[in-house]
């Protein structure tokens, strides 16, 4: 038998485009990566370059000096930092943590549709939206821009984070955990405090963890709400000194010796940042 | 086996008593269900006070300007003359530059990722993209400022005056801090959106697309082609969730921009995006209009990012088959 | 290898070795096609595959058997190289497609597989529209014209009688087809760059059995245009459509031969034992 011969004929081989097409194809998605990469390799070296230098005891210790004075440092904005965090964490964690778990249980409940969606819609908010309307909640009735107000604004920021993430990690408990709590005859509120979220622990401190590493890098919605202050202050309803924010005020300021301590504040900011995200890392993989 | 009859009477009995003609107890599980919904509920009340303050103090800016508002072009806080325009298009322009140049690295990366590379560079890339998404803000700002910005100043600029001059968008002076460098930084934020995304809609594609073409003739980069052409709703979903970003990011952008208030066709120029003006000029405010009308800034860019957030997940959650985690991961 | 646009030349056939041995029916021994010879085929230190030889027959259906995790659909895929999309692949021995060793570094793995087409267990058709599921392969090819294009795939979803319940939605998703037509969509896929060999890995085995029966008599047919092998877990299908099989059992090849005589008269206890279901 036979077969017919087609009109057209095909090439038996590979056109040599298709060939130089490949490998211009595959060398553009290498090329791209490293583009992609590159720029984290120029900022951490950068950073490491003008920052680490001024990475003293001092800087911790020490407060901001006036312009031309040696010896400066940031410990105001430091202390500001996990003080206005601390508060933020403070009312999102607990609250996060509650509503993410009655998403997880009673996740089918029209009102949980809505939470869950609302949820996904807060985590979309500029950050900068949310510092305007803490203003306008807490600053101006207030009279003055406050720790308070800050850590607020953080918590709403910080709030969508903690409630998605905590619903997926209670979520992931085996259902046999609760059903053998009530089968030995535990109320189900205690089933699910006592069995349920600590089984969940790991996965509930990484949604913190987290958070909370986002939330400090803010500078934003910290702007109008915690402001920024010069001087020492720990007091929740005064204004108060963060490290992002000085970083952005001392970035900006005309004078060399600032802009160095900007730029040790941001390696500092960095390596929070990084060392919580590292402990959340490790949460995780202790899970397994 | 008759002996266990007489129990199962008497528990439907005791169900019969039982029945809900009085009113049940208040017990502490549902003290506790109360609680938790209360929790739940405080989201909620995060997005309306979000969206009540700033309407609340947008309202006089509304009521004098309306829809003016968003077409005028003179932004004079003295003159008490407020129009949006030039911070609405910066918004745009600086988040369509971001894309613009986002969008094919990113895509290329996450090709990179999910069908060429090996297993263990792959791990490595990909925590370095993820580590590149939790830099702050403000850190990226400050390396912007201080090393890219002359970098575009002294080496870029000059040669694109020199050689696209011809276009108005690229005329004027090598400043070096201006619309390009905004958009470029803005670029770098977001690429790691674009890339964790795409990232893993490739990986909801069933494994026999790859291998179907393949087993047809055709070389890696074809079978690709493929993967990606069955991706694109998903990919669409990944642009707009980073548009979403680009939008609402401040700071970086704040301290690259230049901060004017007039509209130039000029990339090298300086501009304004929403967020950068309410930064810069919040704290600052001459008068109860101009911050009303800072306030109505923030409720323009709320408002718009909510909408392109909202569709961009609908789109994500549909081409990944409904996995929230993936949309949350953006 | 060859540059573009030489006109498609049918391998050479290899020489028949030996006088044609008749079989039960008298009719010619065909030209081997495909063969092994002591091929191997190991994943990291797992062996898949132990010494394999044999040959399969030019526009004859093979069927390839054996318990499951025997190796078959490895074997199968060996022929396509599509067992190099498994990281820690060895191979060992020869694999031959006509005159082609199919292993070596310098084979051009891309055009090998056009001329051995694969069917999958599931049918995969592309998210897109019947037509350019068929046109895919044309297109690689470099075929550009709507008009060669439409002709070409109008002769393969015949071959694959598909084209009449096809004809009026081409441009239509290819999703929206049954699984039975889907596979015969895949099947009219493979066809349309004229392939020598179509390798089918279970093609029906996720069909319902009118479909399956269907995905049979397209078997049939087409083997008069293309060598076949079929890898199947049901031997019922092998005794229907092969004319020769091969039984495999943990990576080594048992038995192979004429079918009818295998399944009636086997050589092998284990094949016996296969065949009569006392284990598998």
């Amino acid at each position: 038998m036979s077969r017919e011969r087609p009109d057209v004929v095909l090439p038996a081989g590979v056109h040599w485009r298709r060939r130089v097409a490949n490998r211009v194809a595959i060398g553009g998605c290498v090329l791209a990566t490293a583009l992609v990469v590159l720029p984290l390799g120029l900022l951490v070296l950068r950073l490491l370059e003008s920052g680490l230098h001024g990475l003293s005891l001092g800087f911790f210790l020490h407060m901001p000096k006036p312009v031309g004075e040696p010896g400066g440092g940031m410990a105001n904005a430091i202390v500001g930092t996990l003080i206005v965090v601390g508060i933020g964490a403070a009312i999102a964690v607990p609250v996060g943590v509650a509503a993410g778990v009655y998403l997880a249980e009673y996740g089918r409940e029209q009102l949980a549709n809505v939470v869950r969606y609302t949820a996904d819609v807060l985590a979309g908010a500029p950050s900068i939206v949310v510092g305007v309307a803490v203003f306008g909640l807490l600053v101006v009735p207030m009279g003055r821009f406050s720790a308070l107000a800050g850590g607020v604004a953080l918590a709403v920021l910080m709030l969508p984070t903690v409630v998605r993430a905590t619903e997926e990690v209670v979520r992931l408990v085996p259902a046999s955990y609760r059903q053998a709590a009530l089968a030995l005859g535990a109320p189900s509120w205690v089933a699910t405090l006592r069995v349920v979220l600590p089984a969940a622990r790991a996965g509930v401190t990484t949604a913190a963890l987290l958070a909370v590493a986002r939330a400090s890098g803010e500078t934003a919605p910290l702007l109008f709400t915690a402001l920024g202050n010069r001087f020492w202050s720990v007091h929740l309803d005064q204004p108060i000194a963060t490290l992002p924010v000085m970083i952005y005020d001392y970035a900006r300021a005309p004078y060399s010796d600032w802009n160095s301590q900007a730029w040790t504040g941001a390696l500092t900011l960095l390596v929070l940042v990084t060392v919580l995200s590292a402990l959340m890392r490790l949460a995780t993989r202790n899970i397994r | 086996m008759t002996a266990g009859a007489p129990t199962r009477d008497a528990t439907m009995v005791t169900v019969r008593e039982r029945t809900p003609e009085k009113p049940r107890r208040w017990s502490a599980d549902d003290a506790f269900a109360l609680a938790l919904r209360l929790a739940s509920l405080a989201v909620l009340a995060a997005v309306l006070l979000l969206i009540w303050q700033t309407w609340l103090g947008s309202r006089p800016a509304i009521q004098a300007y309306g829809l003016r508002f968003l077409t005028g072009t003179a932004w004079d806080p003295v003159a008490e003359k407020f129009g949006a325009l030039p911070y609405v298009v910066g918004t745009l322009v600086t988040s369509g530059i971001a894309l613009l140049l986002a969008v094919p690295f990113g895509i290329g990366a996450a090709v990179f990722l999910s069908e060429i590379a090996p297993p263990r560079t792959g791990a490595v890339i990909s925590f370095l993209i993820e580590l590149l998404a939790s830099i702050p803000s403000i850190v990226y700002g400050l390396w912007g400022v201080f090393v890219l910005a002359p970098f575009l100043r002294t080496l870029v600029e000059p040669w694109l005056i020199k050689h696209l001059g011809f276009l108005p968008l690229f005329q004027g002076f090598p400043f070096g801090l201006g619309i390009l460098p905004a958009g470029l930084v803005l670029a770098i934020m977001v690429v790691p959106t674009v890339t964790s995304v795409t990232r893993e809609i490739l990986r909801a594609l069933p494994d026999s697309l790859r291998g179907a073409a393949l087993a047809l003739g055709a070389t890696r980069a074809e079978a690709i082609g493929v993967t990606l052409d069955a991706a694109r709703p998903g990919i669409l979903g990944a642009v707009i969730l980073a548009l979403g970003r680009a939008l609402g990011e401040t700071m970086a952008v704040t301290m690259l921009i230049g901060n004017t208030n007039h509209l130039s066709w000029s990339l090298l120029g300086p501009g304004a995006t929403m967020a950068s003006v309410i930064a810069n000029e919040f704290t600052e405010a001459v008068g109860k209009l101009h911050l009303a009308a800072l306030f109505e800034v923030a409720l323009v860019l709320f408002l718009v990012s909510l909408v392109v957030n909202a569709v961009a997940r609908l789109i994500v959650l549909a081409a990944t088959g409904g996995r929230r985690d993936v949309a949350g991961a953006a | 290898m060859t540059p573009a646009e030489t006109p498609l030349i049918r391998t050479a056939m290899p020489a028949r070795h030996g006088a044609p041995s008749a079989d039960a029916d008298n009719t010619p021994e065909p030209a081997a096609h495909l063969a092994a010879r002591g091929f191997g085929l190991r994943y990291g230190t797992h062996p898949a595959l132990t010494d394999i030889s044999f040959e399969i027959p030019e526009h004859r259906v093979t069927a390839i058997i054996g318990p499951s995790g025997c190796g078959k659909s490895t074997l199968l895929r060996a022929f396509n190289r599509m067992n190099d999309l498994i990281p820690n692949v060895t191979t060992s021995g020869e694999l031959r497609v006509g005159a082609l060793d199919v292993n070596t570094p310098s084979t051009d793995v891309v055009s090998l597989r056009r001329r051995v087409g694969m069917v999958f267990q599931r049918p995969n058709p592309f998210p897109q529209s019947v037509f350019d599921n068929v046109a895919f392969g044309l297109r690689l090819l470099g075929l550009r014209q709507r008009a060669a294009l439409a002709e070409r795939v109008e002769t393969s979803l015949r071959r694959a009688a598909l084209w009449e319940e096809v004809k009026d939605r081409l441009d239509r998703s290819a999703l929206q087809l049954s699984g039975g037509q889907q596979q015969r969509l895949c099947i009219a896929r493979c066809l349309a760059v004229d392939p020598e060999v179509l390798l089918m890995d279970e093609p029906a085995s996720a069909l319902d059995p009118t479909s399956t029966a269907r995905v049979e008599e397209l078997v049939l047919e087409l083997k008069g245009r293309y060598t076949i092998v079929v890898v199947t877990h049901n031997m019922q299908q092998a005794a229907r459509i092969s004319d020769r099989t091969a039984f495999l059992m943990q990576g080594r090849l048992v038995e192979v031969g004429d079918t009818r005589r295998m399944f009636t008269n086997p050589k092998e206890k284990l094949t016996e034992d296969y065949i009569t279901g006392r284990f598998g």
